[in-house]
């Protein structure tokens, strides 16, 4: 259980002000020229301390990123903020988008200082108009009070921050694929190499990192990097904002020590599963794109990282969706396939091709309407998607339907024989 | 230079080689689909996918640039897998239609799926549909083919340089098209045939005509354009059925322009196939020996300073040879191969080829060029002056017509006193010149028919010599020639000797009647009316200007029915070969002419070819250096004088229709009515 004065968004769900008044009385703004002070290279050696892994979904360390990033170039070099917030479940980075900017606005300006950047854009979701019309209004105030621009908080390093609305496309909050909607171009993930650090935004070195893990930082440079590592388990470390959605009955976002368990996270802060823990089907516990898991699981299991990774599934972004016995489980999943057939940008061939695929042979599995190999070969095709795409698309297509077929196979068959059943009964 | 490891084999290989083409250095085969060598590398289609040692996924071989210490593998079950998986995903949405399918049997996915597909597909859900897009006369589409390999949209923006490709929508629903429907107006357009790996994008003219099997193919030269793009011929019985580029870096890379790929229909129509005479003003068939009789007698008939000869764009260097020394033996001097009226001349070689060479432009840094639009004279020259642009740190600035060349240019003005002013070094873009490391210059062979050519001719070397263009180890100065005769004919010395009259005196001399007899070698570039009262003998293929003013006409041999020589722009012999038989009763060149030797009774002392190449070899030592440029030494041409202060005008206005070839060809007609006839209206201001 995360202590109060633990807590990071302490304006969380909009009860005060967002604007840069309200903000500075929650601390933020405190003391940056100091923080600046330090110089790139603590800032960087003390975010790897903290032990901060990056809040959008791989977990990758933010600090070793941050590292990457080449230390002497000639010319531009660029923060990016991925704000395209589109996992199904998710809504942790919106409510600081509305709510806390200020927070994100300083890290933006003590991230890019320490990667060295000379300027910084948030690419914001289109859909989060009101979102963007704070975060504006933020960054105008930062502006007027001499945060960033010129001479940013006075310490002599120059600093602009761009707003850029994107048009809704889930494919755009992968990193390259934003990189190019800023440039104007169709939304489409890039290969790797070369890494975004060497070349990405206009060619130039450019670090993309996540709404939270951003604005988590200020606070940790200000409160020290032991702070946030002693908070959770080893590697695991720091706050997390967790979204509960689905069957329980108070959905709520909420901010929590990393490596709670499950069941306590949402008995404690939703109130519970609708109908009792026993009620429990099922929960997707990152985002649309992670496997589900089954109750008995559920039960026990750590909302960490690496927890949820030895039991299959991951954190993702921590988007907790509970599904009660109520559920149809096979729909459920099968609507997601038909999300990511919707989502696929079209351009290489396992996700354009297989993502359809799946999401016409779901659809027939919803019914029963399937012969029973056909589970077999479903879960193969999974496999020849996952791992072969140029972007993690192909693979969050791919491992709602693995989840399914992992824990819930008997329900697939018992559709089909039924549906045998009432086709022979005809 | 990074060392790695394929299948065992340890290998170095240079800085940025991809994975892929160090497995091609090792002979092992990688497939793939989007990959195209000239292109650039989106790793979209992912077959070429291999595995890498420590690496937790397979990765695209195309687009991995080799490292240090790499270990790669492209033969085992994770890859096979990998690649079974991504062929079959292919598959599903693609058509079952090879039967009725032109690419049928050269195609890239009907000869990988031999290698990597099922023998029965999983899939059983409806397929995908996609409508068919217009994209102009010469490009069918069934785009429920398509592979969305990206190929077309990238040799579109990258090679072509014209943005109108491009892919529309999402996932599944993504589709390669134009967006607007527009007809793709490229001169180089039908290169996207060649590049689409499936049958999406096949040849429209060429559609349901063959299969490849039936076809003979024999490699050749075109000669539409002096830019001598290396092609192969596909024929089957007499008939030419299509033209593909052959790969030559050298001149073409694998690029064609479209008139060299479709011009070829033209073959078929209003060709001479016997010989015919002029009795009562009217054309009427005759034997060879009635032909060849009268034609002897004619010639026989008249002094040889009443007698001229004109050369057109499409001779071939050995019966410029043969002709010349025939007539030559007879005393006559008034020969001429410039039927342009150009002023240029064979006094210095150097001053009339392509010095730097076409690949020679990848090293320039500047380029000038004077009266000249290259992507209708030469469109593969313009090709490779926009692949020196995307390298970046070139500029390219015009004297001459503003017109669009695919690439961002600095105007000088049209004003053609100017390139006195840049020689004198009055003008600041002299010293821009000056401080290139390569400067190059392109003369159009327009600027040098003007009435001043030979000043300008000057004026040019002038600029070259003044602002460093030609050194030691760079010769930038350059002429771009549009007719695959003329440097044959000038390096043979085909131009008026002695006492003769140039182009412009035999006109003259025809309508005062003072020339009586004139023997077209395949000219039809000049108005007919001309020629007064003379007697015409026309020797060519087509039925075109020359042969309606002809009173004898001596049926010939177009390019692909011969082996001929022809040299390039750059001065780069390149023999044409035979791929089917003249029509009718038409005969190669210069046998005619050797025939006519044997009726006027001089005949010429070679009987086999291999005797007039030894003699054309002989003649100039450029003829026995086949597929290759020497180097000119550079001398003195032009005549030193002013320029005269009117503009450059261009010579070719419309590209698809330069010749008896292409102007018979119907393709081209359509070409026509598609891309310039449109532009035209619309400068003229009667356009919608």
């Amino acid at each position: 259980m995360l202590r109060d004065e633990d807590r990071i968004y302490t304006n969380l769900y909009g009860y005060e002000d967002f604007r840069l008044e309200a903000a500075r009385k929650r601390g933020d703004w405190d003391g940056t020229k100091d923080i600046l002070a330090r110089g790139r290279d603590t800032i960087i050696e003390q975010v790897k301390e903290s032990g901060m892994r990056g809040r959008g979904g791989a977990g990758f360390s933010t600090g070793l990123k941050w590292s990457f990033m080449p230390k002497k170039v000639d010319g531009p070099v660029y923060l990016v903020i991925n704000a395209d917030e589109g996992e199904p479940g998710t809504c942790k980075d919106r409510e600081i988008l509305r709510h806390d900017p200020h927070k994100l606005i300083e890290g933006c300006l003590i991230a890019g200082f320490a990667i060295g950047a000379t300027a910084c854009y948030i690419y914001i979701r289109g859909e989060f108009y009101n979102e963007a019309s704070n975060v504006q209004v933020a960054i105008d105030e930062a502006y007027a009070a001499g945060l960033i621009g010129k001479n940013a908080c006075g310490s002599g390093y120059d600093y602009d921050i761009y707003l850029h609305k994107g048009a809704g496309a889930y494919i755009c909050g992968e990193e390259t694929a934003l990189i190019e909607s800023i440039e104007g171009k169709k939304g489409q993930p890039r290969n790797k190499p070369p890494f975004p650090a060497n070349a990405g935004l206009y060619s130039r070195p450019t670090t993309v990192n996540n709404v939270e893990s951003i604005a988590g930082v200020p606070t940790i440079l200000r409160r020290g990097p032991a702070w946030f590592a002693g908070i959770g388990r080893p590697k695991n470390v720091g706050t997390k904002l967790f979204c509960i959605s689905g069957h329980v009955n108070k959905p709520c976002n909420v901010e929590e020590e990393m490596g709670i368990p499950l069941k306590e996270l949402i008995e404690r802060h939703a109130g519970g599963v609708r109908g009792g823990w026993d009620n429990l089907l099922a929960i997707i516990p990152g985002g649309s794109s992670v496997p589900v898991m089954p109750k008995s699981i559920c039960d026990t299991v750590l909302m960490d990282f690496d927890s949820l990774r030895e039991v299959g599934s991951g954190l993702g972004t921590a988007a907790v969706i509970v599904m009660d016995k109520s559920t149809d489980i096979v729909r459920a999943i099968a609507r997601l396939s038909k999300f990511y057939m919707h989502e696929s940008c079209g351009q290489c061939t396992p996700c354009r091709e297989g993502t359809g695929w799946l999401a016409r042979v779901m659809d027939r599995m919803v019914r029963g309407q399937a012969r029973l190999e056909e589970i077999d070969m479903l879960q193969d095709v999974t496999k020849q998607i996952e791992g072969r795409t140029i972007c993690a698309l192909g693979d969050a297509a791919a491992w709602p339907v693995q989840g399914l077929i992992r824990h819930f196979r008997p329900e697939m068959e018992r559709r089909i024989a039924d549906y045998r059943q009432s086709i022979a009964a005809e | 230079m990074p060392k790695l490891t394929i299948d065992g084999i340890e290998l170095e290989v240079a800085p940025g080689t991809s994975v892929l083409q160090a497995c091609e250095q090792l002979g092992i085969e990688v497939p793939r689909f989007c990959y195209h060598e000239k292109l650039s590398v989106p790793a979209n289609c992912r077959m070429c996918l291999v595995e890498m040692e420590k690496a937790p996924k397979p990765i695209a071989s195309c687009a991995m640039p080799c490292g240090e210490g790499m270990v790669i593998k492209t033969d085992t079950d994770t890859v096979h897998k990998a690649r079974k998986g991504v062929m079959e995903f292919l598959l599903i949405n693609h058509p079952l239609d090879c039967p009725i399918c032109d690419q049928g049997g050269e195609c890239d996915l009907q000869d990988q799926a031999v290698g990597y597909g099922f023998d029965r597909g999983r899939y059983g859900e409806e397929k995908r549909a996609v409508k068919d897009k217009n994209l102009g006369p010469l490009i069918k589409t069934i785009m429920t083919r398509c592979i969305h390999c990206t190929r077309c949209i990238r040799f579109s923006d990258e090679i072509a340089g014209v943005s109108v490709m491009g892919a529309t929508g999402r996932g599944e629903h993504m589709e390669i098209g134009t967006y607007v429907e527009a007809a793709v107006s490229s001169e180089l357009s039908g290169n996207l045939v060649d590049v689409c790996p499936v049958g999406a994008l096949t040849s429209k003219p060429y559609a349901f005509t063959a299969r490849p099997w039936e076809l003979r193919k024999t490699e050749s030269v075109d000669v539409l354009d002096a830019v001598g793009s290396n092609i192969r011929i596909d024929t089957r019985g007499g008939e030419v059925l299509r033209i593909l580029p052959r790969l030559n870096e050298a001149v073409n890379e694998e690029w064609i322009s479209d008139k060299t790929r479709y011009a070829h229909d033209g073959l078929k129509r209003q060709r001479l196939d016997r010989p015919y005479i002029r009795e009562n003003g009217k054309l009427r068939a005759a034997s060879w020996e009635e032909a060849l009789a009268l034609t002897a007698a004619k010639l026989k008939g008249a002094a040889p300073e009443k007698i001229a000869a004109i050369a057109g764009d499409l001779a071939d260097a050995e019966s410029l040879l043969a002709l010349k020394d025939l007539l030559g033996g007879m005393g006559v001097a008034s020969l001429e191969s410039r039927q342009d009226g150009s002023a240029i001349d064979a006094a210095s070689r150097a001053g009339y080829i392509f010095n730097s060479t076409i690949a020679g432009i990848e090293q320039a840094d500047q380029i000038l060029l004077i009266g000249t639009n290259p992507r209708w004279e030469g469109a593969l020259v313009n090709a490779r002056i926009r692949k020196r642009y995307l390298q970046g740190g070139l500029t390219v600035t015009v004297l001459g017509p503003r017109v669009d060349l695919t690439f961002p240019i600095e105007h000088l003005g049209n004003d053609a006193t100017l390139l006195n002013a840049i020689a004198d070094g009055s003008h600041p873009y002299a010293e821009t010149l000056k401080a290139a490391k390569k400067p190059l210059l392109i003369l159009g062979s327009g600027a040098l028919a003007r009435p001043d050519g030979a000043a300008v001719w000057a004026a040019a070397r002038a600029v070259a010599e003044a602002c460093g263009l030609v050194r030691e180890d760079w010769n930038g100065f350059n002429v771009l020639h549009r007719a695959a005769s003329r440097v044959g004919a000038l390096d043979l010395g085909f131009l008026p000797a002695k006492g003769g009259r140039d182009l412009a005196g035999i006109l003259d001399g025809a309508r005062k009647g003072e020339v009586e007899v004139v023997y077209l070698l395949g000219a039809d570039e000049i108005d007919a009316q001309n020629f007064g009262r003379a007697f015409v003998i026309y020797q060519g293929h087509h039925g075109d200007r020359g042969a309606h003013r002809a009173d004898v006409i001596l049926p010939g041999a177009a390019y692909t029915e011969k082996n001929a020589t022809y040299v390039n722009t750059e001065g780069r012999a390149q023999h044409t070969r035979q791929a089917t038989f003249p029509v009718g009763e038409a005969r190669e060149d210069w046998k005619i002419i050797r025939a006519l030797s044997g009726a006027l009774g001089k005949p010429l002392p070679y009987d086999t070819l291999q005797q007039l190449r030894k003699r054309l070899a002989d003649a100039n030592p450029v003829f026995a250096q086949v597929d290759r440029v020497t180097p000119a030494a550079w001398g003195a041409f032009g005549t030193a004088g002013a320029v005269a202060a009117a503009p450059f005008t261009l010579p070719v206005e419309n590209f698809y229709m330069t010749d008896a070839i292409s102007r018979a060809s119907a393709t081209m007609a359509e070409c026509t009515e598609a891309f310039v006839s449109p532009a035209v209206a619309e400068r003229t201001g009667t356009h919608g």
